[in-house]
């Protein structure tokens, strides 16, 4: 029997509980078809002058930060860096729109919105560095594990914000993730159980064009990312990721609307990925030249530098101030990465349990005699030469 | 059976029989009095109370805030639990049968289980992962999976599994007390055993971690968990007439390992069984056996045997006790014990 034969099927309705709404027009939910942009329209008259200044001095910061950590990489001293260069707009105003008690939740890439969250530059690459797996305390700084997995941070946000509101807190829980991210499973069960539960949480797609070496035209048949929001029923927003100033105040907007116990917004920031995707990866293997070029133009600091320095906001000794700034980050960056990590073997075993079961307490007493005897197993059986 | 008083802890209560489905709601119910960031979430456990009624009544008394009915989507409900641990509560989910749980296994293995690794210790994650799991209740496919290797080949999970109307609940407190996570595998086909059990003053039962010896026994050692272990007890009994005097251990966790418990009895009896109904390649038994070759080889009188269900796909219904270890396979598996002794 099929379903169309079941008795009754034809005149079958699901019936709603008493609460639900029905949404009736889907129009409010919908972007807008264009990215929303500030910089270098009537709208950028009105941005707060003091703020634009700041997102400069972080995105120049921030673009220093990229460099340095991918020269590390090629140094050693990194195991691998995912840079951000080219989206230090979604980065920064991730960061800033966020009040202290509010919780981020950064992808792999995204390290920088932690820095700028308040993190230790080191602390932050702790990861990558290959030492530790988090180099802070999440509770602390109020920043997640950065997450390799793609997109399964998404739902800790969501039950994260839910908690937060259970308990009466006023907090909100931004959660980052890429454009290929959004085809996971978890993004799609984030999303559907935050507007379920009207968490306060958003979502940010930085779309940079390619997870790895897939163009989002192989990613996603949607209109755009921004467009998956009114399946769920929370508003989709579309904006410029290159635009600090709209990437700020749309976030801005999500983060106050969640505030007040609307719901999640997903935005989706349009940038891109001006490096390869690590410093491992060769991204002439799947787009040109002239395509990386094309997007310099649109560079997110060229952008507001135009702005500012249109505005008579910004001068030659103003930007140089800001690079002075980032050189001195870079350089005490540099130096604390160049000292050798102190690590102590026996923390292998330090955290995996509250209390260590019986066979880590004997994994860790034979590791324990290891180190100790500096065992080598040929040589105990006669055979020299190995040291 | 007869009612019989008990006392634990200054409080008397009556015991008559109850089942071991109600022994866990009632772990549940009274974890949530205890203490309020105790939280519920599965689909279908508010409203309904559970499809094996596990979780009846909480809904009611606690509000849904505290037990709620969740979207359908198993990754969704463990991530979900993964923040609201990070923010200070307790959840315990429900993943209503044990292979509908494979969706949330990348929360479960990516993060759930490495979150205090992750995080130099700065961010444990008390959460409890109930997991109705096993066959016998002639349940269709995907319904019926022994999922419990997977989960002991992932450090820092807590592998727990009750096979007593006492451990349903003292376990299940325990686990839900637990700073680590805990994956709480209950036996299906136990939810309607019964025994003699006082809601008012539940027995104190050994910590979780702390394999129990259920009958004791000279010739050979009996190694199971969950489902198999009414198998093992009535195998024994059954033994009996051939002489042969069992000795049954019931683990009751996996991960931790009571290699203390199963070492002594094996030492005791010189020869030892291993039973799950699990299938047997890459399954628990053979990581039991190598353990206690390893710390009785000496004390052994034959081979450690396993039995175990086969290493097929989990069958149809009718053909599910086929594959189900049942106590004649556990008596010939004890015969074939005997061929050390014979030679």
């Amino acid at each position: 029997m099929t379903v169309q034969e079941l008795p009754g099927a034809a005149a079958y309705r699901p019936t709603p509980p008493p609460a639900w709404k029905p949404l009736t027009d889907p129009a409010p939910l919908l972007p807008d078809p264009e990215p929303y942009r500030v910089l270098g329209t009537d709208s950028a008259a009105d941005a707060d002058p003091e703020l634009l200044l700041r997102l400069y001095t972080e995105l120049v910061r921030g673009r220093r930060y990229n460099a340095q950590a991918t020269a590390l990489t090629k140094q050693g001293r990194l195991a691998v860096y995912p840079s951000s260069t080219g989206q230090e707009a979604c980065e920064i105003a991730a960061a800033l729109v966020l009040e202290e008690r509010d919780w981020l939740f950064p992808s792999y890439r995204d390290t920088l919105a932690a820095v700028a969250r308040g993190l230790d530059p080191v602390e932050a690459l702790t990861l990558l560095r290959g030492d530790r797996h988090t180099g802070y305390d999440p509770r602390e700084h109020r920043i997640a594990p950065l997450c390799t997995p793609l997109a399964t941070q998404l739902p800790h946000a969501v039950g994260l914000a839910h908690a937060a509101r259970l308990k009466g807190d006023d907090v909100v829980a931004l959660a980052m993730v890429g454009d290929g991210g959004t085809s996971e499973g978890d993004f799609h069960e984030a999303l559907n159980f935050a507007a379920v539960w009207r968490a306060p949480v958003v979502f940010l797609v930085q779309n940079n064009g390619f997870a790895i070496s897939v163009p989002l035209a192989k990613q996603t048949a949607a209109p755009s990312l921004a467009h998956k929001a009114v399946g769920y029923g929370m508003p989709g927003r579309l904006v410029d990721g290159n635009d600090a100033a709209a990437m700020h105040q749309v976030l801005g907007e999500a983060v106050a609307r969640a505030r007040r116990g609307e719901g999640p917004t997903l935005i989706e920031a349009v940038t891109y990925r001006m490096d390869a995707h690590t410093n491992a990866d060769d991204a002439t293997r799947y787009r040109g030249d002239g395509e990386v070029e094309a997007w310099r133009e649109h560079d997110p600091i060229r952008l507001l530098e135009r702005e500012l320095t249109g505005r008579g906001l910004l001068d030659e000794e103003g930007i140089a101030t800001a690079r002075e700034a980032a050189e001195r980050m870079a350089e005490g960056l540099r130096e604390q990465m160049n000292a050798d990590p102190v690590l102590d073997p026996m923390d292998l075993f330090a955290h995996v349990y509250e209390e260590r079961t019986g066979q880590l307490r004997e994994q860790a007493e034979m590791l324990r005699g290891e180190l100790a005897a500096e065992h080598d197993p040929l040589e105990e059986n006669g055979v020299e030469g190995r040291r | 059976m007869s009612t019989a008083a008990a006392t634990v802890g200054g409080r008397t209560g009556r015991a008559k029989p109850a089942t071991m489905a109600q022994a866990l709601g009632r772990a549940l119910r009274d974890a949530m009095a205890a203490d309020p960031t105790v939280h519920v979430l599965g689909e279908d456990v508010g409203t309904l109370g559970g499809v094996f009624r596990v979780t009846d009544g909480l809904a009611k008394e606690f509000g849904d805030d505290r037990c709620t009915d969740t979207p359908l989507a198993e990754a969704g409900i463990l991530g979900a639990a993964v923040g609201m641990a990070m923010y200070g509560l307790r959840p315990v989910v429900e993943m209503q049968f044990d292979a509908f749980a494979y969706p949330a296994f990348e929360q479960l293995v990516s993060h759930v289980a490495k979150m205090r690794n992750r995080t130099a210790g700065a961010m444990p994650l008390p959460i409890t992962v109930r997991v109705p799991y096993g066959g016998g209740i002639g349940g269709v496919e995907h319904h019926s999976d022994s999922s419990e290797a997977y989960y002991m080949a992932t450090p820092g999970l807590h592998v727990v599994m009750p096979a007593t109307v006492d451990d349903a609940y003292g376990l299940l407190r325990e686990s839900i007390a637990s700073d680590d996570p805990v994956v709480f595998l209950e036996p299906k086909r136990l939810y309607w055993s019964k025994a003699d059990w006082s809601p008012e003053a539940p027995a104190q039962v050994e910590p979780i971690g702390r394999a129990v010896v259920r009958r004791p026994g000279r010739s050979a050692t009996l190694i199971t968990y969950g489902p198999s272990l009414p198998v093992c007890l009535e195998a024994a009994e059954a033994a009996t007439a051939e002489g042969w005097d069992l000795e049954v251990v019931d683990l009751r966790s996996l991960v931790p390992f009571d290699d203390e418990t199963v070492a002594a009895s094996v030492r005791r009896t010189g020869r030892a069984v291993v039973v799950h109904e699990s299938s047997g390649f890459g399954g628990p038994g053979g990581e039991i056996a190598a353990r206690v070759t390893e710390r009785c080889f000496h004390h052994l009188e034959a081979p450690v045997l396993r039995v175990a269900g086969f290493d097929i796909p989990y069958p149809p219904p009718m053909q599910e006790r086929h594959h189900l270890p049942g106590v004649d396979r556990v008596l010939d598996a004890v015969a074939r014990l005997q061929w050390e002794a014979d030679s």
